[in-house]
C-alpha cells in the first residue's frame, strides 16, 4: 500500500495510518507492533527502569499478548496513560488495549462501552496510616484528612464508607502517587488511600516502612484486569485465552523454563492443547499453535510474573492473598482449554 | 580703583590654588552609598530591609548548595554521606540528567542526534536574529527543519528530501507566477508542492525507514527539556505565518472572513491552554477518520500551535492599527493591490514593531509547554513528578529537580528577552 | 461634462468574478464559506462515525446524576449524593474565589514592586528587578509545585502542635499555620452584633462623605482641611464604642486541635493558598512591568509642568502623574487579571477543587464522559473571558484620549 508522502513524513512524525482493515487482531499484524495502554509510573505495575525500559505486572501481560500475536515480546508500544486519557485512548482506537489496573465496573463495561477481558489482580481500597497516630480501624478516623490518588474508583468508595459509618473526612485529591506521597510523609495528611497494591508499593519506597501501617479495613472490590473496545469479540478473545492461558500455566505447572520440554513430551492431554501440539485452540483464535507457548516463555506464567514484579522477594512485597490459585484457596481461575 | 587696591593690599594670588580633594563623603564608594542607598531615612530603611532579604535567600540557600552531594546513587545513600547536614543531593541530576533532558524512552546512544539539531537550530537562527550576518545563511535555515526532523525522527532520508523537494517546488513556483497575481503564485505554489510529494509518496518503497542510516524513533518516546523545546520552537515557528494570515484577516473588509478569524481569535484566546491540551488528548481522536489517528505529539503541536497563533494574531494586529493611515493610503495611491501593498509596505513595518510582542508570546509559549505534564507527556515537569520522584531511589528529592527545571527554563527565557531587548534597541529607528 | 460621467455600465461577466475587485471579495467569501462547510462536515462526520462505531452518545443527562466524590472545599451546600453539575456549581466558585483572592494581591504585589523598581535605592531596584526577572521567566506550574512543596514540607503537621512541649505554637493563640493550611479565628454573631455591623457601615459611608465635603470645600474655597486623621477616626471610633455599648456582642471561635485536626474557626487549605500565593506572585511580576512602564510612559514634562505649578511630589504623582499612567497601566493589567482567571486552571496540580479539577477531572474520570465535560469547561472559560473583555472594552473606551 503506498502513501503519499504527505502520509509518510507524518507516519514517521507518529501519524499511524493503520490499513483500513476490520479487526484490531489484523491491525495489530500488520502493524507489527502492538499499542498496550499503561499508567505513567506505578512502581511494579507499570513503570519505566532506569533504562528506559517498561517493566511491571500489567506491562508483562502486555508483553504476553505481543509475544503470542506477534511472536515477538518487545514488539509493544507502551503508550502511558492517565486517569482521564486511558478511555479515550482506548475509544478511539490510539491503543489496541489497556493494562493499567483499571477497576471492572458496570458503568464501564456498559456504558463506556469497553470489553474486560478478565482479571488479573483482585485489589480492593485500602488506608495506610503512620503507627504514630494510633489508628488500628478505618472507623477511627473521624475528622482525618485523606489523601487520595484521583482518576480511579477510589474517590467515590471513599465517599460511600464515609457516609455509610456515618463519619467525617477532608479529601485531598491529588494526581500523582509521588505527590501524594510527599503530602503523606510531610503530614500535610493523616491518612493516604488508593488500592492496598498501590499503598503496599509506596510504601516499598519509604524510607521507613515500618513507621506505616495498611489498616486492615478493605472498603472496596477492584478487580483490576486489561479491557478493549466492545464490539471486536476476535481481539477481545485473544487477550481474554492469553491471559488465561498465563494463568492455567501456572495451575498445570508450566513454567517459562520447562515449557519446552512440557511441549515436547508431555503426558496431559490439557497442557498439550495449550501448548498446541494437539488440537487446533492456536487456529481457533486466529493465530498459529505455538501462541500459548510464545506468551509463557516471554515472561513466565501467571505466578511467575506475580513474583518477578510484586511478589514478596521484591520491594512491593505483596502476598498472592486472593490471587492465588483457586486450588490454594484464592481467586485466580481460568476456564478450560479445551 | 584697580591701581590703588593692587597697591593697598600686600598680597594677591596670581595662581589658582590645586583644587583639594572633594569631602570624603562626597566621593567615591561613599558617595555611591549615599546617593543610592542612604538617600534619606527612608530609604535607608528600605535598603537595612533589603539587604535582610538577601541575607535570608542566601543564608537559606548557599549552605545547602554548597554542600551538596554530587555522586551518590540514591537518595538514601545521599542522606548517609549528608549524615544530618543541610546540603543538596545533586546526585539525581547526575544519575538522571539523561532522562531530565531527553526522557526516559529516547535511545541513549541516539542522544547525539537531538544535541546536533540543537545545536544547528543556533547556526538556522542566527541570520533570522541577527541581520548583520551574510544573507546566504537563510539558505540554512530553509533547509534546517527537514535535516532537525530526520535527525530527531530518523528514519529514511528519502521523506524529508521529498518534502524539501515539494516546498523548493513550490517556492519555485510561486517566484514565476507572483509578478502575474500573488493569487496565481500562492495557489500555484500549493498545487506544485502537493504534486510533488504525492509523487515522491511513490517513489519512497514501504520499509524504508527500517533500513535508513538513523533508525527512526517514535514520537511517543521524546521526552525531558528536548520536548519542551521542540514544542516551542516548532508552535512557535508554526504558528507566525498563521498568525498574520489571522490578523489581516480580521483587519479585512470581507465580512464573513473577518467574522471566521474574529471568532477564533477570541475563542481560542478565551479558554486556558490546559483546556486545548485536554482536546488535544481525550476529544481530537473522535474527528479523525476511524482508521487513521494521529499521534499525541501532533494533536498537541496542533493546539499549541492554535493557541499561540491566536495571540500572535492579536499583537500583529496591535502593529498593523500602530502604522499611520498614511502608510495605506500611500501604498493605495502607488497603484499597489492589496498583497503587494500588504508584502511591500504594510507587514514589513508592522512586523518590526510587533516584534517585541511576538517575542513576549513566545516566551510565554515556551513556558506553557510545561503543561503537557498534566495530559500524561514526559516532558520534564513530567519527568521530575513522574518517573524520578515516582522511583525507589529518588522518592523526595523535590528542590533539586525543581530547581534543575527552573534554570534551565530561565536561561532559555531571560536570553530571549535579553535579545529582544537588543533586537528592539537595534530597531528604533524612528524619528525621536 | 460629459467625461465625467460614470463609465457605461459593463455586463456582468464570469471572469470579473477573479480580475474585478468589486465582485473579487464575493468569490474569496464564497469560496471560504465552501471550505469552512466542508471542513466542518469532514470533523462533524468523523466524529459520528466514531461515536456510533464506538456505541457513545453526546448527552448531558449525566450532570443530574450523584456525583459520588467529596469536595474539601464548598463554598455553597455539598455533599457527595448532589449531584454532578451541583459539583461543577462548586468548582466555579472556587475558581472565581482563587481568581479573585490572586488578582487582589497580584495587584498588591505588582504595584510595590513596580514602584520599587523605579526607586533611587539601588539595592531595592535591583533586589525588584531580580524578582521580576525570575518570576517571568520560570513556568507558573513549576512555581506553582515550588509553592506548594514549600507549604508542605516546610510548614508544620498539624501533630506539631501536639503535646505538653509542641514543635510548633500558634500565632497569638489565634491563628494556626500548618502544612493543612492556615486556620484563623471565625467571628460569632452574638445579639446585637448588627448594631455594630451597621455601625460600622455608617462610620465606611462618613468617611466617604467626609472626604467628599473636604474636596468640594477645597475647590470652593481653597480651604484645605485635613484629611487623614479625620477619616481613621470616623473609620474606627464609632464602631469601637459601639462593640463595647452593646457588650461586646462580636466574639471569636479560634481553632483548637481535636482529632486529627484543628477544629472550630475558618480554615484556609493549604492548595487554596498555594495557588493563589503562586498565581499572585507570577503575575505580580507582570503587573510590575506593567506598572514600570505605565508609570515611565508619561513624560517627564508632566512632572515638571505640575512642578512648576507648585505641587508637592506627593500631589504630582496623585493629581498628575497617576491618572495619566492608570490609562497605560489598567489595560494590560485587566488582560493579567484573565490570565490569572485562565492560570487558576492550574489549581490541578496542587489538589484545588476547581472547575478544572471538578468537572474536567473527577466528574469526566468517573463518568468518562470527556467530550461533554471539556466542552463545558471551555464554554464556562470562555464566558468568564468574554466578560472581562467586554469590562475592559468599557473602560477602554471610557478613558480614550478624545482627540480632533
Amino acid at each position: 500500500m503506498k502513501k503519499s508522502v504527505i502520509l509518510g513524513a507524518l507516519t514517521v512524525a507518529g501519524l499511524s495510518a493503520g490499513a483500513a482493515a476490520a479487526g484490531t487482531l489484523d491491525d495489530v499484524k500488520a502493524r507489527g507492533t502492538l499499542n498496550c495502554g499503561v499508567a505513567t509510573g506505578l512502581a511494579g505495575f507499570a513503570a519505566p527502569d532506569a533504562n528506559g525500559e517498561w517493566k511491571g505486572f500489567d506491562v508483562s501481560v502486555c508483553r504476553a499478548v505481543a509475544a503470542a500475536v506477534l511472536g515477538d515480546p518487545s514488539a509493544v508500544e507502551f503508550v502511558p496513560t492517565t486517569g482521564k486519557t486511558r478511555f479515550t485512548a482506548l475509544a478511539s482506537g490510539e491503543i489496541d488495549m489497556l493494562a493499567r489496573n483499571t477497576t471492572w465496573t458496570f458503568s464501564r463495561d456498559v456504558d463506556l462501552k469497553f470489553t474486560f477481558v478478565g482479571v488479573n489482580y483482585y485489589d480492593g481500597q485500602g488506608f495506610m496510616v503512620p503507627k504514630a497516630l494510633g489508628v488500628s480501624s478505618a472507623k477511627d478516623l473521624d475528622g482525618a484528612t485523606v489523601c487520595i490518588q484521583t482518576g480511579t474508583t477510589t474517590e467515590l468508595n471513599l465517599a460511600d464508607f464515609f457516609r455509610t459509618n456515618n463519619i467525617g473526612y477532608e479529601p485531598v485529591p491529588i494526581e500523582t502517587n509521588a505527590e501524594a506521597q510527599q503530602q503523606y510523609l510531610a503530614g500535610a495528611c493523616d491518612v493516604y488511600t488508593t488500592d492496598a497494591s498501590g499503598l503496599a508499593a509506596t510504601r516499598a519506597t519509604f524510607e521507613a516502612p515500618g513507621d506505616h501501617v495498611l489498616l486492615p479495613e478493605i472498603i472496596s472490590k477492584e478487580p483490576l484486569g486489561p479491557l478493549v473496545r466492545h464490539g471486536d469479540d476476535e481481539w477481545g478473545d485473544v487477550v481474554r485465552w492469553t491471559l488465561n492461558a498465563l494463568i492455567t500455566a501456572e495451575e498445570l505447572g508450566v513454567t517459562s523454563a520447562n515449557v519446552n520440554e512440557m511441549s515436547a513430551n508431555t503426558g496431559n492431554p490439557e497442557v498439550a492443547r495449550l501448548l498446541g501440539t494437539e488440537g487446533t485452540l492456536g487456529e481457533m483464535l486466529g493465530l498459529d499453535a505455538d501462541w500459548a507457548k510464545r506468551a509463557i516463555s516471554a515472561q513466565g506464567n501467571y505466578g511467575e510474573i506475580f513474583a518477578k514484579n510484586i511478589g514478596e522477594e521484591t520491594p512491593i512485597g505483596l502476598a498472592r492473598g486472593l490471587n492465588a490459585q483457586w486450588t490454594d484457596g484464592g481467586l485466580i481461575y481460568s476456564p478450560p482449554f479445551r | 580703583m584697580s591701581d590703588t587696591h593692587a597697591h593697598s593690599v600686600a598680597f594677591v594670588r596670581e595662581t589658582e590654588i590645586p583644587s583639594s580633594p572633594p569631602p570624603y563623603a562626597a566621593t567615591g564608594p561613599v558617595k555611591w552609598l549615599r546617593e543610592n542607598l542612604f538617600a534619606t531615612p527612608a530609604n535607608s530603611l528600605l535598603t537595612i530591609a533589603a539587604l535582610y532579604v538577601i541575607w535570608q535567600i542566601l543564608s537559606g540557600t548557599m549552605p545547602w548548595i554548597l554542600n551538596g552531594i554530587w555522586n551518590t546513587s540514591s537518595l538514601a545513600e545521599c542522606r548517609q554521606v549528608l549524615d544530618g547536614a543541610v546540603g543538596a543531593c545533586f546526585s539525581v541530576l547526575t544519575e538522571r540528567w539523561n532522562q531530565l533532558l531527553f526522557g526516559f524512552q529516547y535511545p541513549s546512544e541516539l542522544y547525539w542526534r537531538p544535541t546536533l539539531a540543537l545545536g544547528l537550530l543556533f547556526v538556522a537562527a542566527a541570520p533570522v536574529l541577527f541581520f548583520d550576518l551574510p544573507r546566504k545563511l537563510l539558505a540554512f535555515t530553509a533547509v534546517y527543519p527537514f535535516i532537525a526532523f530526520w535527525l530527531i525522527w530518523g528514519g529514511t532520508i528519502l521523506t524529508p528530501i521529498v518534502a524539501f523537494a515539494g516546498v523548493a517546488a513550490g517556492a519555485v513556483v510561486y517566484q514565476r507566477l507572483v509578478t502575474g497575481s500573488f493569487a496565481y503564485g500562492f495557489f500555484g505554489g500549493i498545487i506544485a508542492a502537493f504534486i510533488v510529494w504525492t509523487v515522491g509518496g511513490w517513489i519512497i518503497p514501504d520499509g524504508a525507514s527500517e533500513t535508513a542510516m538513523l533508525t527512526a524513533v517514535p514520537s511517543r518516546d521524546l521526552g525531558g527539556f528536548m520536548l519542551n523545546m521542540m514544542l516551542g520552537v516548532t508552535c512557535v515557528t508554526l504558528s507566525i505565518p498563521i498568525g498574520i494570515a489571522l490578523a489581516l484577516g480580521r483587519q479585512s473588509s470581507m465580512p464573513l472572513i473577518k467574522v471566521v478569524c474574529v471568532v477564533f481569535i477570541e475563542f481560542v484566546r478565551g479558554v486556558p491552554l490546559i483546556t486545548l491540551l485536554f482536546v488535544a488528548s481525550v476529544m481530537l481522536a473522535y474527528f479523525f477518520p476511524p482508521e487513521s489517528s494521529l499521534d499525541l505529539f501532533l494533536r498537541v503541536v496542533i493546539m499549541i500551535t492554535m493557541f499561540s497563533s491566536a495571540y500572535i494574531a492579536e499583537v500583529i494586529r496591535g502593529g498593523l492599527a500602530a502604522l499611520p493611515k498614511g502608510q495605506y493610503e500611500a501604498a493605495d495611491s502607488l497603484g499597489l493591490d492589496y498583497p503587494q501593498a500588504m508584502r511591500l509596505i504594510i507587514l514589513p513595518q508592522a512586523l518590526k514593531i510587533s516584534i517585541p510582542g511576538i517575542v513576549n508570546i513566545a516566551v510565554g509559549l515556551f513556558k506553557d509547554t510545561t503543561l503537557v505534564s498534566v495530559i500524561g507527556m514526559f516532558d520534564i515537569v513530567g519527568m521530575i513528578r513522574g518517573p524520578i520522584l515516582a522511583s525507589t531511589e529518588w522518592n523526595g528529592v523535590y528542590w533539586e529537580l525543581l530547581g534543575f527545571a527552573s534554570v534551565l527554563f530561565f536561561v532559555v527565557c531571560y536570553g530571549i528577552s535579553q535579545y529582544s531587548q537588543w533586537l528592539e534597541r537595534r530597531l528604533a529607528t524612528d524619528h525621536r | 461634462m460629459t467625461t465625467l460621467t460614470d463609465p457605461p455600465r459593463e455586463s456582468f461577466r464570469l471572469s470579473m468574478l477573479i480580475n474585478d475587485t468589486r465582485y473579487r471579495s464575493l468569490t474569496f467569501q464564497g469560496i471560504t464559506l465552501l471550505v469552512l462547510i466542508i471542513a466542518i462536515a469532514y470533523l462533524a462526520n468523523n466524529l459520528l462515525t466514531n461515536l456510533a462505531a464506538a456505541g457513545l452518545n453526546i448527552a448531558y443527562d449525566f450532570l443530574g446524576d450523584p456525583a459520588g466524590y467529596d469536595i474539601n472545599q464548598a463554598l455553597v451546600e455539598y455533599n457527595s449524593r448532589s449531584s454532578h453539575a451541583r459539583a461543577a456549581l462548586v468548582g466555579v466558585l472556587n475558581t472565581l474565589l482563587v481568581a479573585f483572592l490572586a488578582c487582589i494581591t497580584a495587584t498588591v504585589f505588582g504595584v510595590i514592586a513596580g514602584v520599587l523598581r523605579l526607586s533611587n535605592n539601588w539595592l531595592v531596584r535591583k533586589l525588584m528587578s531580580f524578582y521580576v526577572e525570575i518570576f517571568r521567566n520560570i513556568p507558573v506550574l513549576i512555581w506553582i509545585i515550588i509553592i506548594f512543596t514549600i507549604m508542605t514540607a516546610v510548614m508544620p503537621a498539624p501533630r506539631a502542635f501536639r503535646g505538653d512541649e509542641p514543635e510548633a505554637t500558634m500565632l497569638m493563640g489565634l491563628f494556626a499555620f500548618t502544612n493543612r493550611g492556615v486556620y484563623i479565628p471565625a467571628p460569632v454573631w452574638g445579639p446585637g452584633s448588627m448594631v455594630v455591623v451597621a455601625t460600622f457601615i455608617a462610620s465606611i459611608i462618613g468617611v466617604i462623605g467626609y472626604r467628599r465635603y473636604a474636596t468640594k470645600l477645597l475647590y470652593d474655597t481653597g480651604k484645605l482641611l485635613p484629611m487623614g486623621w479625620p477619616s481613621l477616626a470616623i473609620f474606627f471610633l464609632p464602631t469601637i464604642l459601639m462593640f463595647y455599648i452593646m457588650g461586646r456582642p462580636i466574639g471569636l471561635d479560634v481553632p483548637e486541635l481535636g482529632g486529627f485536626n484543628f477544629r472550630g474557626g475558618i480554615q484556609v487549605g493549604a492548595p487554596l493558598i498555594a495557588l493563589w500565593f503562586a498565581l499572585s506572585i507570577y503575575t505580580g511580576a507582570f503587573i510590575a512591568e506593567n506598572v514600570r512602564a505605565g508609570i515611565q510612559a508619561v513624560s517627564k514634562g508632566q512632572t515638571e509642568a505640575a512642578s512648576a505649578l507648585g505641587l508637592r511630589p506627593g500631589r504630582v504623582m496623585k493629581l498628575v502623574v497617576l491618572p495619566q499612567a492608570l490609562r497605560v497601566i489598567i489595560p494590560p493589567l485587566i488582560s493579567q487579571y484573565l490570565n490569572i482567571t485562565k492560570n487558576s486552571s492550574l489549581a490541578i496540580a496542587v489538589g484545588y477543587a476547581d472547575i478544572t479539577a471538578t468537572l474536567g477531572g473527577i466528574t469526566l474520570n468517573q463518568t468518562g464522559r470527556a467530550i461533554e465535560c471539556v466542552l463545558l469547561l471551555m464554554l464556562f472559560y470562555l464566558t468568564i473571558s468574554l466578560l472581562i473583555s467586554a469590562v475592559m472594552n468599557v473602560y477602554n473606551n471610557a478613558v480614550k484620549l478624545k482627540e480632533r
